[in-house]
Order: C-alpha cells, then structure tokens, then sequence
C-alpha cells in the first residue's frame, strides 16, 4: 500500500459560494400553554386581552410571568381585563420596503409600539398609515381585524389612524362555533436565506475533486496529512498550508449499515453503508458511501476504491461512493489507532 | 476542588414527554425552576444570576433564547448567562453556575436547561446541510454505530450486551414518574426484535426525543447550611473538549473523557470509581455507551466494561448502579440531558430520589454528560457530606 | 477577587470575507493573541469562545471553531452562544475559582452569509412579535424614535456619533466604514429608518477577535502594563420591548453601578453601540462624562464583526491602557433587541 504524494505550496485557486433556505420544513409547531393561549383566542374573537398584575398594571400581551418579579400570572380569574381597542403610538418607525413572506404588509408601513387604552404596557406591531408623515409618536390608532381569524398576531391585520375625535369602528361580530376550542398552538415558518462560504482549504479540496483528485493537507510542523481538512491541523491549530495528494484507495476503519429511509436527500435506498475510511496517504478518516457488494460483504479492514463519478464537478458529488478493491484486507494495526 | 465550598440545595424537572404541548417554552422551564426554587425554600427573587443552557437554536428557532426567557426566570436587574457545549451542556452549564458560588461571587445562583424538541425535529436539527460540507447521509446513529461496532470489535463483547443496557434502564424508568418512556413489558427479546436501525443498533437501543427541562439552585456553604431540605456538595467539577477529528484519534475511548475523569477524581478524592461511588449518572444516549464509559471513566480496564453490564453490576441492584433514573435511554430533551444527569445524582446523594433511591454508603455520585462527535465532555461528583 | 488582566489581544475583520470559512478567520487572531502574550499554551488552563449558528444558519459553528486552537491534549474549555465578552466573563470566573490562572477568549462570526437584520429577529418573543418580522434594526429605529421624543437629543446629535465614528476609524485597520465625515455629511443622507440613516447603523461585517487573560504575577511577568480588569459585571432586563423604558437603559446603568464606573476617571470608553442613539443612551447610563474619550476606534458603527464586536470594545480599551494612552477605561458589551442585556468591565493600569 505505498502511496504516491505530491505536494506543492498552497495557493488560493477559486472560491466557491452557495446560496440555500434554512428552513424547518411546515413551520416551527409552538405549543402556547394557557396564558399565551387566552390571548390568542381572544384576537379569534377580535379582543384584546391582558391581565393585571399584583401592582396594578394592566400587561398587554399577556405572559405567564410578571415581567418584573417574574412571579406567576394565572390563566385564569378576574384580574384578566379586556383593552383597547383604541391605542397611542409610544415609538414607531417606517418600512419602506415590506418583506415578501414575512411582514404582514406588502405595502409600506409602520412599525410601532402601541399602548391600548387601558394598558400600562404596549404591543410591537405594523401601522398601515400610508405614509411617515402620517404617524407621530402620540397618534391614536385601532386595529384593522382580518376577516378571517385563527389566533395569530396578525388576527390584527394592522393599526390604523383614528381622525381627530373618532372612535374605532365597532369589532366584527363573530359567532363561535358550538364546539370551538380554545387556541393552543401556533405554527411559525422561518425561512432565513444564507450565501455560504467554502473557505480556502474547501475550495482546494473541491477543485481537486473536479479533477478526480483527493487533496489533503499538512502542517509545517507535522507529518500528519488530513483528507479533507477545515483548514488548520486540529491538534495544533496550524494551517494546513501544504497541499498534499492523497490516493482514492484505503480502508474502512469501522462503518455501519443504516436501514433507517429519509435521512437526507442525498441518502441511497436502505439498506445502505456509511463507513469511516482511511485513505492511503492519509492519517485522518472520513466518512463515506460503501457500494459494488452485498451490505453483509463489508466488513472493517476491506479495501476499497473511490467511485468518481462519470461528470466531474468541484462538489461533493465528485466520488459517488466506494467500492470494494478485491485487495487483501488492511490489517488491524494499519488502522486500528484511528478507530 | 478549587473555590469555596458549594451545593445543590434545590432541584426541579419537568415530566419529559414526546411533545409536552401543555405549555409554551417559558412554561416548560418555569415547570422545573419553580420546582427548584421550592425544594430550595426559595423564590425567584433570592436568586442571584441565572445561567441556562440548551443544544443548537435551530430545535426551537429561537435565537439565543435567554434574552426571550430572562423575564420567565428571574434574571430582571440581574446577570444571566446561555451556555452551548453540544450534547455536554446540561453539565457544562450546571458547572458555570457552580463556579459563580465556587468563585464566591454569588450565593444563589439558578441553573436551567432545556429543549422543545416538539417543535421541531432532533434529526432534523441536528443535519441542517451545510454547503461545501461532506454531507453525512447516515443522521446521529450513522456517526455513533460504526464506533460501536469497533467497541466491540475491540471488546470482544457479545451483541446482546447493549439490548441489556435497553432493558435494564428503561426497568429503571418505571420507578421514575417524569421519565418519558415508560415500557412495563420491555425484555432482551423485544430489544432484540426491535427494528435494526443503524446495525448493530436496533430502535430500542435508541434514546428518545423529548420535551423537557431541568433546574437547580446551586448554593454557597452558608446558603446550604441553612436550607430546608439536605444539599448534595459538589466535591469537583471538570469539563474537558478535544477536536472532532484528527489523526489517530480514539474515537470510542476519547482521551477527553479519560482526562475530565481523572480531573474530577482527584478532586474529589475518588481512587476506585466503582467503589468509591454509589451510583453514577451517566449520558448514554445509545445502549452500548454503558460499558464504552465504563471503561472511559475507570470503572474498569479497558476492554472490560461489557463484562460489568453482563453481570448486573450497573443494575439498581448492582453493586455500582447506573442510571437508576432511567437514564437518557428513557427521557432525552437534548439540551437538558446532561443537567439531568447532574441533578439526578444530586437527589440520590439527597436521599431525594424517591422510588429509584440508590442505598447510600459513601454518599457520592457521578454526575456525567459528553456531547459532539464524543468530544465535549463536563463531570461533577456530588456528596452527601461537606468535602 | 483574583486580580486579572487582558494581556493580549487581537482582532481581523473586513465587510465580506469570501475567501475563508469561519476556522480559518479564527485562526490568525488566536496565534496573534497567545504570540502576544508571551505564553506557552501549556500556561493557557481555559479556553472559551462566543459564536452564535444562526450567523452561518447550521448548528454547532463553535465545533468547527475549536480546530482553530489546536484542542490537543484536550483542553479545559466552554463556549457560549453569546457575544464572547460573556465567554470572557465565564474565563474571568474560572480564573477567580482557582482553577486556572490564564486563560485564552475569542469569539467570531460572519454577518455576511446571511441577512443579519432579520436573523437577529429570531431572538425576540417567538409567540408575539416574530410574526411581524421586526428586524434588529426596525427595533433599534423604535428605541431611537423613543429616545429622541423623550431626551431632547436631535438627529443632528446622531450625525455626530456617527462622523466621529467614521473619522475616529481611519485609524483603524478592521473598519470597514470609515472616512473624513462631517454630521453635516452624514444629515445629507436620507433617513432610512426612522429616525436613522444608513451611517447611524453599524456595517455588516465578518470578523474575529482573541484576548489572553491572567491573574496577578503571571500577567505582570508576561505583560509590561497589564490592563488589570477592576470589576466586570452584566445585567439583563425584561424581554419585551412594550414593559420597557426604551428611553435608558435600567441594565446598563445596573451593570455600570456594580461595576464602579463611577469610583474614577474613565478616560475611554468602548461602547457596543451598533446604532448612533446607543451610544448617547448608553453614555448617560453608564454616567460617562465629557472628558471620557468614547469610541476611539470609530466602535461598531465603524466595524461590527457580530459575536466578537463587544469582545473588542474590552480589547480596545486594555490596548489603549496596556500602551500608556489610558490609565482607566470602561468596555462595554450589550446583547439583545434594544440593549436588553449589557456587560461593563473597568480595566485600570498599575
């Protein structure tokens, strides 16, 4: 098993960046508990509620906890008030450019922090006032309900201004249905869009693979070559500023067989072998792809060949998996210190 | 240890359970601190700091969430602190509170951590793809099996030994109201027909994924001598971390988890673990890490761990049990379990375990979490008399 | 009380680094800041990082951190998903235990791969306000519309700081918005939130910083002027933006109480003000008077390597201490919509 290297000094060759969602697919599923709850369900029935707290002011919205002494607020009893719906701008802001898909709006708006009549304490949300001049700190407002409500924030579609003298419009009437239930939970989508960054010990590794090499890494102080490095040797924290030219033959050092489906897209049909394999020229394992034999044939010690792909790109999809070398097993003590 | 002299003198957890969608997140910790804070005689308004800890944002999509939950745990008008060590920080964080007492600059400090896992999904949470990273197609299990199987490569240790770990600590779990899985008619035979997973490990072999929370008060000397229920006395605390990967890293026996362990013996003055101890705690989240730590934390030689679970000598009856509470096997809210582990050998060394109470005879427990690829690890030892 | 001193420190940012991934930022500050320091890595006991996933949008970002110091034989070590002057009141702490007596903090993080603005969303009321989607600086632009209604202070007074940040940067090798301004240059451009301009508002910028910290004699034997850490404390607040007197800061001035800002001269100030109206809120907070020079590094409005921007303001003030400038100052780090949460620590030479 000797294993040709070449190395040369590193240079930068290409960057490589990748735009992706991160996104919990379906939206996070919230759980509100009772207090959070009540409010919830009363902007279904277009009302604004809040509690009073031991001192006296009237909490909107409400929390499980006084937000001073954290001492509990029960989801239950008189001292749940109703307020609003008429309220006072306290600070606001303008958006000039709404947010597709996330703020309530697609027009611009306000955002703004807005005491309800007979709250001591204020809600953060969106004024639809058409325009900055149309708001100050001080302006009187009310909500703006959706027709349809489900127990969201945005049961209130907006905060609209009130005219000199004039009284919010009376809150829609809705007629609960026999066997309503209460809210208690929410689903939240959060969809946040990343351009991400390989790094310039990836970019070498990838451009590698684009032309069906394997290309590791050394520190100058060290003779430990890494497959695959993030940059640095991680004992030391030594850049891995020499290239080296690892072969696409090795062993498996240990792997198992997953029968569970759907772990990633990119997941073959199970049964499948996912295996730790050291690479000749190598002295770190990596994680990959066992396929050419039955699951029940692999075993630890096999040696085994990359499988490169017909279309070489600079990705990860350059080695499609390993596969068996027909070569006489690794002994133990080959690999058995990186186990 | 170094520091002043510091307790456990309240802890508190939540019932853990699949989806717990009785409560909102703030609920759910307010669930175990206020538990904590009564055990302790206390209410949120003795506390001193607060320092929470879970694993990734991402479960929740909260971003880091003491800022939302400053309110919901006392911290108003005073200093609070979010600790994220992977899978560890339920014991890392329980350590950082520990150190502001140690450190003597606070009396009563609050401890809590948490995961709502329900809202989201561990795998989902645990794999976000990242681009230009090798993708790992195999989630948790596919990392940890194939280190399995070289354990018992090594071992030599037959494959029923982790379907006994199964059984024996979801056993446990029946004695334990909270804990989350609750399996009356689990033996080795329905671990072993259980669904092969990751081969060699099967669906029962396999932690949970819960919703849950843990709290604790952690006290000075003087706070702990005048508290209403007995203080479990932190006699040494460590945390030890090493990297993921590099070159000829013992991945089943990390030299972490070996070092964090001589650490908090030597503090603790502990020579023979399994003597010395009359329970430990310990993060196993896969069956077979029972005898893979065995080993790690010198409870035995190397290669001789599975012998130990074999003979029934981690069992609640055995001579040194092993996760009486039922362990990570039987409740998992990933960011609490470490905590868990920590408080629950705080209550044994309480007396305060209920129906899983160890008997006690040298008084002190290992509290033990690990996390990442086998690399972060955090311990405490606990007594039931001052060091 | 251990006394404890920053002996090093070190930082790197720009506005988009599109050559590294984050392990290859850190690298550099970290060999910096321990070369500095004098120390071997065997002195070093204890070694925490800030970071924060949402940046990169993955879990875990500090594993792949830690290959950047070199974990080997394995170290005593702890990270907190906070900016890294929390980290390095966690090493302060494990320093006062007597467990350790140096210890190695850095934090990092990349604002570029994302929209930071709204990743920052995350971190408010999951049931109440997320829905809206209020972005950090849409909650920022609410504080500076009350702040400016209750103080009397004018949007020209915002032009100010942000000017002077701007000018005050030019010496900086990590900014990333700097220049020759005027308030009048800067009240020439359009508001974009209200109250704010674009110069009001800290740049996005990748970046890392590092700092070695150590009790007594090791920091004097290792460091000609140890910049000593006098006090270091951190207060929080209530979480909704609606309970709050968005018009002070209650935590920062808590924090500035315990701390002892009051019990000297400051003559510089380091402030984590990524908005122009933090840095007037948070001076009257922290009782800072005319005569504490603030920001001499332009501060964040000048570069905002996010998870390592309130980890620099304590750096930067030890480095104007450790090279004779100053003989006291005060670093401040704020976390949170609307400085919900702030850490101040005194530093004073011998």
């Amino acid at each position: 098993m000797e294993s040709t290297q070449w190395t040369r000094e590193s240079k930068m060759t290409q960057t490589f960046t990748a735009e992706r969602v991160l996104e919990y697919p379906g939206g996070y599923t919230r759980s509100v508990g009772p207090v959070i709850g009540r409010f919830l369900t009363g902007l279904r029935d277009a009302r604004i509620l809040a509690v009073r707290l031991a001192d006296g002011r009237v909490l909107v919205p409400p929390a499980e906890y006084d937000p001073a002494t954290s001492a509990p607020v029960a989801a239950e009893g008189d001292h749940w008030v109703e307020v609003g719906p008429r309220g006072t701008v306290q600070a606001f802001t303008w958006v000039a450019e709404p947010r597709p898909g996330k703020h309530p709006l697609t027009k611009p708006f306000a955002f703004a922090l807005i005491r309800p009549q007979g709250a001591d304490t204020a809600i953060v949300h969106v004024v639809d006032c058409g325009s900055p001049d149309a708001i100050t700190i001080g302006s009187r407002v009310a909500p703006r309900w959706r027709a349809e409500r489900v127990g969201y924030i945005t049961d209130i579609e907006a905060w609209i201004p009130l005219g000199d003298g004039e009284e919010p419009a009376p809150p829609p009437l809705r007629v609960p249905a026999e066997d309503e239930q209460p809210v208690t939970g929410i689903t939240v989508p959060i969809a946040l869009t990343y351009v991400n960054t390989a790094g310039a010990s990836t970019a070498r590794y990838l451009v590698g693979l684009g032309e069906g090499k394997i290309i590791g890494g050394r520190a100058p102080s060290s003779t430990d070559v890494y497959a695959g490095s993030r940059g640095t040797d991680p004992k030391t924290g030594e850049p891995t500023s020499i290239e080296v030219e690892v072969r696409d033959t090795g062993c498996i050092t240990t792997f198992c067989v997953v029968n569970v489906p759907g772990l990633s897209e990119l997941a073959p049909e199970i049964p499948y072998v996912s295996a730790q394999i050291l690479l000749d020229g190598a002295d770190n394992t990596f994680f990959g792809l066992i396929r050419g034999c039955p699951v029940e044939d692999v075993h630890m010690g096999m040696r085994v060949k990359a499988k490169w792909a017909d279309e070489l790109k600079p990705d990860h999809t350059a080695i499609e998996w390993f596969e068996p070398t027909g070569e006489p097993d690794a002994p133990y003590e080959h690999y058995k210190d990186n186990l | 240890m170094a520091g002043n002299r510091v307790a456990v003198v309240g802890v508190g957890q939540t019932a853990h359970r699949t989806a717990r969608k009785d409560v909102s997140m703030a609920g759910l910790v307010r669930e175990a601190a206020s538990e904590a804070l009564d055990d302790a005689g206390m209410t949120y308004a003795d506390i001193d700091a607060v320092v929470i800890g879970k694993a990734p944002d991402m479960f929740e999509g909260v971003a880091m969430p003491e800022l939302y939950l400053a309110d919901a745990l006392g911290a108003v008008g005073k200093p609070m602190m979010r600790v994220h060590t992977a899978g560890s920080v339920g014991g890392s964080t329980s350590i950082v509170a520990a150190k502001l007492v140690s450190a003597g600059i606070h009396e009563r400090v609050l401890t809590v951590a948490y995961e709502k896992q329900s809202e989201s999904n561990a795998t989902w949470g645990l794999s976000v793809p990242m681009p230009f990273a090798a993708p790992l197609v195999a989630g948790a299990g596919g990392f940890f099996a194939p280190l399995i199987r070289a354990y018992m490569y090594r071992s030599g240790a037959p494959r029923h030994i982790g379907h006994l770990v199964a059984v024996k600590d979801r056993r446990a779990a029946l004695r334990n109201p909270k804990a989350h899985l609750h399996l009356p008619d689990i033996d080795l035979k329905t671990v072993e027909e259980s669904f092969l997973l990751w081969d060699p490990l099967r669906y029962l072999d396999v932690c949970p994924s819960s919703d849950g929370a843990m709290a604790m008060v952690i006290g000075s000397e003087k706070v702990a001598d005048s508290a209403p229920n007995p203080p479990a006395w932190i006699h040494g605390m460590a945390m030890r971390s090493e990297p993921t990967m590099f070159a000829r890293r013992d991945q089943v026996n990390p030299q972490a988890g070996k070092d964090c362990a001589k650490d908090v013996y030597a503090q603790a003055g502990i020579v023979d673990p399994r003597r010395d101890f009359d329970c430990a705690e310990v993060y196993v989240p896969f069956s077979w890490y029972e005898p893979m730590w065995l080993e790690n934390l010198g409870f035995c030689a190397d290669g001789e761990g599975w012998k130990l679970t074999e003979e029934g000598a981690t069992a609640p009856d055995g001579d040194i049990p092993w996760n009486p509470s039922g362990g990570v096997l039987s409740s998992n809210p990933i960011g609490a379990s470490g905590m868990v582990r920590f408080g629950e050998a705080a209550q044994q060394v309480r007396g305060r375990a209920g129906d899983y109470q160890v008997e006690l005879k040298t008084g002190k427990a290992l509290g033990h979490a690990y996390g990442g690829g086998s690399q972060f690890f955090s311990m405490w030892v606990v007594g039931r008399d001052k060091p | 009380m251990r006394d404890v001193a920053v002996i090093s420190f070190a930082s790197a940012a720009v506005a988009e680094d599109r050559e590294h991934n984050e392990t290859e930022m850190i690298v550099p500050v970290v060999r910096d800041a321990l070369a500095q320091s004098g120390l071997p890595k065997s002195e070093i006991g204890f070694v925490c990082s800030g970071s924060l996933d949402y940046l990169q949008g993955g879990p875990f970002a500090f594993v792949s951190g830690l290959d950047a110091v070199g974990a080997w034989p394995p170290l005593r070590e702890s990270h907190v998903e906070m900016d890294a002057a929390w980290a390095l009141y966690e090493a302060w702490v494990a320093i006062q235990t007597g467990e350790v007596d140096a210890a190695l903090v850095y934090g990092f993080g990349k604002s570029s791969p994302g929209d930071l603005h709204e990743i920052m969303t995350l971190q408010v009321d999951p049931y109440y306000v997320l829905p809206l989607w209020p972005s950090m600086v849409d909650m920022a632009a609410l504080q500076a519309s009350a702040y400016l209604e209750a103080s009397g202070h004018t949007e020209k007074d915002l032009a100010e700081v942000a000017a002077r940040s701007q000018r005050n940067a030019r010496q900086n090798p990590d900014a990333v918005r700097t220049g020759d301004v005027t308030a009048d240059d800067v009240l020439a451009q359009p508001v974009t939130h209200h109250p704010l301009r674009d110069a009001d508002i800290a740049p996005i910028t990748d970046g890392a910083a590092a700092v070695v910290i150590a009790a007594g004699d090791l920091a004097r034997r290792a460091c000609g002027r140890p910049a000593w850490i006098r006090r270091i404390e951190h207060r929080i607040e209530a979480h909704g933006l609606g309970v709050r007197d968005l018009t002070s800061s209650d935590s920062a001035r808590g924090a500035a109480r315990a701390a002892g800002v009051a019990d000297g001269n400051v003559d510089v100030a380091e402030l984590h003000a990524q908005f122009s109206h933090e840095e007037l809120l948070l001076a009257e907070a922290l009782g800072l008077r005319d005569r504490t020079v603030i920001n001499p590094s332009g501060g964040p409005l000048a570069s905002n390597p996010v998870m390592s921007a309130g980890l620099i303001r304590i750096g930067e003030v030890a480095r104007r201490i450790t090279n004779g400038e100053a003989s006291r100052g005060v670093g401040h780090a704020a976390s949170g919509p609307c400085l919900q949460q702030n850490l101040v620590c005194v530093l004073e030479g011998d």
